[in-house]
This record gives structure tokens, C-alpha cells and sequence, in this order.
């Protein structure tokens, strides 16, 4: 017999109740909250006149919609009293909050993982599709909606169909100047938006087992780009370094305990998959996209694409929209696109190491004239580190702005909106019709490729400006 | 919301990937409510940068259109944010079935919860669907969720699948959490078991 995938023994871990012809009832161990997808569900709860259930299980912050600066005052009305209703909701309902003024406030997939809130094993749900983040943990963690984050409030649970299983292996290494939201992004470029439906997808291989735990959070964040429920990678020795000492660890048992159980977690040798996928490492170059979907996206060094090109006629056409929405013409050169605005944050890659890693470009050239580019921090905890490490200064002194945590120009639904018909370099994770603004065009890549596009103003092959590492 | 029997208009939409932020734009998920957001369901596609003059290109305000309660869409539809005012949004404009050659799964999950019936086609049946659709001025369905069957006014009849514990929940307009609660004791013996304490406990 088989041995078993992770995702098959934390799904046998966390079943309530099993009944045929019906989904599992699945225990939720972990419910992240922001002051989107919540209102209506706590208002549910309130209808009814029910609790939630566990709020010592429950963490909430708030993210979407706060200002990056002059966070004292809040001009956005409604946005404020989303802000004032999840404090409210919070408060009457018993549920910890990290509101603005907090320390540990943040994007709420940076600050699960920074706190030591994501465990592996653990399942975990929030109102939001990029959960798929904590996977990263070897968690099984998806995105729900708003009646879903109800039923969790009121009962810790969920009816789940047992998904099905996709190994995306990745094998051999990466080359010079090549991250993992280039892996990622080539991952959806070559399979599809939608290749990961029905599926929750455990990321294997070298050059997996070799990214640190922040760039295994990039790949994972972006799982829901490709359609899967979830994304995980087992959990090793990386993950258990990183955990060490974070604020939410259990303290009733020790971390040696916790390790050996998080061990067992880990797939079986020969664990089967409902369907396998194989990527070469070496085969992945620095990527961005030029369309309206995280799957249209091509090397730096290629060009647009003809429509022509593409036999199925609905996708012809989508490229066609794409191309005109996106004011690009077929058979250019990507590295000629110029941008206008250059965003470095958001939960795919807002992390100290994101910074870290695009300050390095900046470092010593400054941001082209004309080009408006912001670094938004994933949280206040990853903003003070930086500070500490200097990497505020080289943004600014190279014509970045510094701001305040929050989804920021994401998805734009605070005040930092990219114009219409603008273009913007961005490390965030959609790149859908309007995502960023109205009529705003984004095209996704790394943080080290946004920063090098904050620098000559066009879609730019990072390694032209990185010196090659002394070997 | 129970839902079982269907007819009305189609509104045929030939686009593959709509994400959900096409749906419902993110400047109208600041609303506290459930309802009110079928006015902004697909924003930019319908609307002109003024918000009021129609867009030529985009029929779902022609007067062919007009009260269509059933959508007919592509591949992958409803893909992207988890944002349950996508639903909402397509409720309240008046749509009550969704059929589709694909969805993501979050979407699909949220239209159960709202008593809005999502059916999953396959690629060539949806094509034929919209091919009668492209040859009459009044195009029009019915649909029965009991009998998993769809009917066009061109005479066209196909049966769709559903799992039987959505079925019955539509059918029956049940609330889910009245329906978990039932397994209380469970829960409570769940948690004894496995010695769920509390975050950082």
C-alpha cells in the first residue's frame, strides 16, 4: 500500500464527523479575520444570536483597506467604519485584534507566519483566497467566503469534500538572479490559470526544499493563481528554524515535541498524487507577465505575443482583450515596455527578504525620473526590521517612497491607486483588468525585477544590473 | 434561500478567466451588508470612467437582456479574490443559475451558500448552449434542480450533476450552521481528543 501524502494525514487528523454522501466535517484549528470579508458574518452571528465558538482560536487584523500613510487620520469614510465595525465586532465578540495602531498589525498572511500564529499541520482558513500562504508551513490553509467565515465563527468547523491531490515538483536549481515568483509565475504560464482546480498542491523537489521560508510563502501565495484549493510544502528543518521562538508557538508542550510531531507530517516516501507535474529548475528565467491574468506572463527576454499564436479561439480572443487592455502591441519586446509606478509589496511579497533583496538592486542608483515607486511593507514588525537594517534609507535616498503596512496598491482599495491607463511593475500577485485602479496596467514579477524597473523605467532583465556573485 | 425551478432569460457571457474582481470592484466591498451590490456587478465592463453612460460593448443592459436570470459563461469562471460580494453582487442584479464550462472552486463554494445554483457543463455542451443562444433575439432556459435538467427554448435538453448533499441543501433553503450545530456534541468531543488549546496555550 501507498504511504500517504501530507495532505491526506492532516485531512484524517482533522475530521469531526464522516458521514457518506455527505462532505467531512473538518475541524478549523486556525481563523484568520480582516475588516473585509467579516462584517456580514459577525452581523449573522448577531441575527442569531450565536458566539464564536473558539475566539482563543480566532486572530484578527486589519489590512485591506488602511492607509500606508498619516495613519492618525482615516478620510475614507466607509473604509473607516469597516475598520471601526471589525474593532467593534472584535471587542463585543472576544476575538484578539491587531488594529492599526498595534505592533503586530500587517498583512494578515505576513503577520500568521511572523507571529508563529501558522503551524504545519494546522489547518487554517481566513475570508481571503491567498491563505494559500501558510502552506507554505505545510499547513493546509485556503481562502473562504464570507458564509464560510460565519460558520467557522459559530462552529470551528467546515463541511469539506476531500480535495484532490497534485504533486509540482520542482527539480534542480535555480540560475543567477532567479526567485521564486519567477518560479511560480512560469509555473502558471506554463500550465494555466486554471491547471490547480480541484486540487490542493504539495510543491516538491530541490529547488523547493532550497528556498528559505519566505520565499516558499511567494510560491504558496500564488497556488490560488493557478485555481488549487491550497498550495503546502512539507515542513524540514527550514521551517522548524524559522518557528523557533515565535510568540504563538504552544507552550504547553516543548519544541521538540512539536517538531517530532510536525515531522510525521511530512509525505511519505512513496506517496501517491492524483496527478504529478515536473519542472526544471534550470529552465526558469527571470518572468513577468503582459496580460490580464497571472498565466499570461512570458520570460524577460521574450516578446508580446501575436494571438495568432494560440489555436484555441476563446484564448485567442483573451489575448486580444488582454493586448488592448493592456495598451501593448504583439511581437514587442517586453524589455520595452515602459512603467509608470513600481509597487514593492503586498502578501506575496512584502517580506523582510523581499526588501532586502530589491534594496540591493536600488542600492547606489535612483528611481527614473518620472516613475512614481513605493515600497509598502508587509507588516509593522517587517518595516521597523528594515529600518533597523538601513534599507528605509536606500529607498528613499534613491526617490522611493517608505510607507506604512497594509495590502496597499495590491489591490488599491486604500488611496494608493495606479491612474488609469498607467502602467505599473508589480510584486503583488494579480494582474486582473482595473486590479490596481481603474484602467490600471500591471505587470508581475520579483521584487528584484520591480526594483530594477524602478531604476530604467522599463521592464528590465535584473541580471543586466546585478553584478555576478564572485564564486 | 431554497431553489429549485428556473425559467427565464439567458445572458450569455463569452469570456473565459472573469475573475471576481470584474464581478464586484473592489471600491464596493467597503459596504457592511449583504445587499445592495447587484448595481456595481461588472462596474467597468457596463460603465463608462463617468459610472452612468453604458458601454457599447458589454449587453447585459440591453433591453434583450433585461431580466435574464440565468448567466451562461466560460472557463475558470469566478476565479481570483474569495470576495462572497461577487454572489451577492450577481444575486441581487436577478441571477439565480450560473452555468459555466468551469469554476474556481471558492466562487462555486460561495454561490451554494447563497442559494445560487452553480452547474458545471462540459465545454462542448456550453458551446452548443451558446450557439442556440447566438441564433434568436429571445433566448430562454428552465431549469429544475430536482430533475438536474436544463432545457432551452431552441429544444435543446442536457442534465447536469451535482453532489446530493448541495442538492438537498438547496432544495431545501437549510442553514448550514443550524445544520452543524446538531453535531455539537462532536464537536465538543473533538476537541477533547485532540486537546485543542488555544493559540500560543
Amino acid at each position: 500500500m501507498a504511504g500517504k501524502n501530507i495532505v491526506e494525514k492532516i485531512w484524517e487528523k482533522h475530521i469531526v464527523h464522516r458521514e457518506k454522501g455527505k462532505p467531512d466535517l473538518l475541524y478549523i484549528d486556525l481563523h484568520l479575520v480582516h475588516e473585509v470579508t467579516s462584517p456580514q458574518a459577525f452581523e449573522g452571528l448577531r441575527l442569531k444570536n450565536r458566539e464564536v465558538r473558539r475566539p482563543d482560536l480566532t486572530y484578527a487584523t486589519m489590512d485591506h483597506n488602511v492607509p500606508t500613510r498619516e495613519r492618525h487620520i482615516i478620510r475614507d469614510e466607509i473604509a473607516r467604519l469597516q475598520m471601526d465595525t471589525l474593532k467593534k465586532n472584535c471587542e463585543e465578540f472576544g476575538v484578539t485584534l491587531a488594529d492599526i495602531h498595534h505592533p503586530d498589525q500587517g498583512i494578515v498572511h505576513v503577520i500568521g507566519p511572523e507571529l508563529g500564529l501558522t503551524q504545519p499541520g494546522k489547518t487554517i482558513v481566513c475570508g481571503d483566497s491567498h491563505t494559500s500562504t501558510h502552506g507554505a508551513f505545510g499547513a493546509l490553509a485556503f481562502g473562504i467566503g464570507t458564509s464560510e467565515v460565519e460558520h467557522v465563527l459559530a462552529t470551528q468547523t467546515l463541511w469539506q469534500s476531500k480535495p484532490k491531490t497534485l504533486q509540482v515538483e520542482v527539480s534542480g536549481e535555480l540560475g543567477f538572479g532567479v526567485t521564486a515568483k519567477d518560479v511560480i509565475l512560469n509555473i502558471i504560464s506554463t500550465y494555466g490559470v486554471g491547471f490547480g482546480t480541484g486540487y490542493v498542491i504539495e510543491f516538491t523537489g530541490d529547488v523547493i526544499r532550497n528556498l528559505s521560508m519566505e520565499e516558499r510563502m511567494t510560491v504558496c501565495n500564488m497556488s490560488i493563481e493557478a485555481g488549487a484549493k491550497a498550495g503546502l510544502i512539507s515542513p524540514d528543518e527550514t521551517t522548524f528554524a524559522y518557528l523557533d521562538g515565535r510568540e504563538y508557538l504552544p507552550k504547553h508542550k516543548s519544541y521538540e515535541k512539536c517538531k517530532d510531531e510536525w515531522r510525521s507530517l511530512t509525505s511519505d516516501e512513496d506517496a501517491a498524487y492524483d496527478h504529478k507535474i515536473e519542472v526544471k529548475g534550470e529552465g526558469i528565467e527571470p518572468h513577468v507577465t503582459w496580460g490580464t491574468n497571472p498565466g499570461m506572463g512570458a520570460s524577460i527576454s521574450r516578446s508580446v505575443p501575436h494571438p495568432e499564436q494560440y489555436a484555441d479561439p476563446s484564448e485567442r480572443e483573451g489575448v486580444e482583450r488582454a493586448l488592448d487592455y493592456m495598451g501593448l502591441e504583439a511581437g514587442m519586446r517586453i524589455e520595452d515596455i515602459e512603467v509608470d509606478y513600481v509597487f514593492i509589496g503586498s502578501c506575496t511579497n512584502s517580506r523582510l527578504s523581499d526588501l532586502r533583496a530589491a534594496a540591493e538592486v536600488v542600492k547606489g542608483h535612483t528611481v527614473k525620473q518620472g516613475v512614481t515607486a513605493l515600497v509598502v511593507p508587509g507588516s509593522f514588525k517587517v518595516k521597523k526590521e528594515a529600518e533597523e537594517q538601513g534599507l528605509d534609507t536606500i529607498f528613499k535616498e534613491a526617490g522611493f517612497q517608505w510607507r506604512e503596512a497594509g495590502c496597499s496598491m495590491c489591490l488599491a482599495m486604500n488611496d494608493d491607486i495606479v491612474p488609469p491607463g498607467k502602467r505599473c511593475a508589480s510584486t503583488s500577485n494579480r494582474n486582473f483588468e482595473g486590479r490596481q485602479g481603474n484602467g490600471s496596467r500591471t505587470h508581475l514579477l520579483s521584487p528584484s525585477m520591480a526594483a530594477a524597473a524602478a531604476v530604467t523605467g522599463k521592464l528590465t532583465d535584473v541580471r543586466k544590473l546585478e553584478k555576478m556573485p564572485v564564486s | 434561500m431554497a431553489i429549485n425551478h428556473v425559467e427565464g432569460k439567458v445572458f450569455p457571457l463569452r469570456r473565459d478567466n472573469v475573475d471576481t474582481d470584474q464581478i464586484i470592484p473592489k471600491q464596493f466591498l467597503k459596504r457592511i451588508e449583504r445587499k445592495g451590490f447587484g448595481q456595481y456587478l461588472f462596474y467597468h465592463w457596463r460603465f463608462e470612467d463617468d459610472g452612468k453612460s453604458l458601454r457599447d460593448d458589454f449587453s447585459l443592459d440591453t433591453p434583450q437582456y433585461q431580466d435574464a436570470e440565468v448567466l451562461l459563461g466560460g472557463k475558470n469562471f469566478g476565479c481570483g479574490s474569495s470576495r462572497e460580494h461577487a454572489p451577492w453582487a450577481l444575486q441581487d442584479y436577478g441571477f439565480k443559475v450560473i452555468i459555466a464550462k468551469s469554476f474556481a472552486d471558492i466562487f462555486y463554494n460561495n454561490c451554494l451558500k447563497n442559494g445560487i445554483l452553480p452547474i458545471q457543463l462540459e465545454e462542448k455542451t456550453v458551446d452548443a448552449l451558446l450557439r442556440n443562444e447566438s441564433h434568436v433575439d429571445l433566448y430562454k432556459m428552465e431549469v429544475s434542480l430536482e430533475h438536474q435538467t436544463i432545457c432551452d427554448s431552441e429544444g435543446l435538453r442536457v442534465s447536469f450533476e451535482i453532489d446530493p448533499y448541495w442538492k438537498t441543501m438547496l432544495l431545501k433553503g437549510l442553514d448550514e450552521i443550524d445544520l452543524t450545530l446538531h453535531y455539537g456534541k462532536d464537536i465538543e468531543e473533538y476537541e477533547k481528543n485532540y486537546e485543542v488549546s488555544g493559540l500560543g496555550i
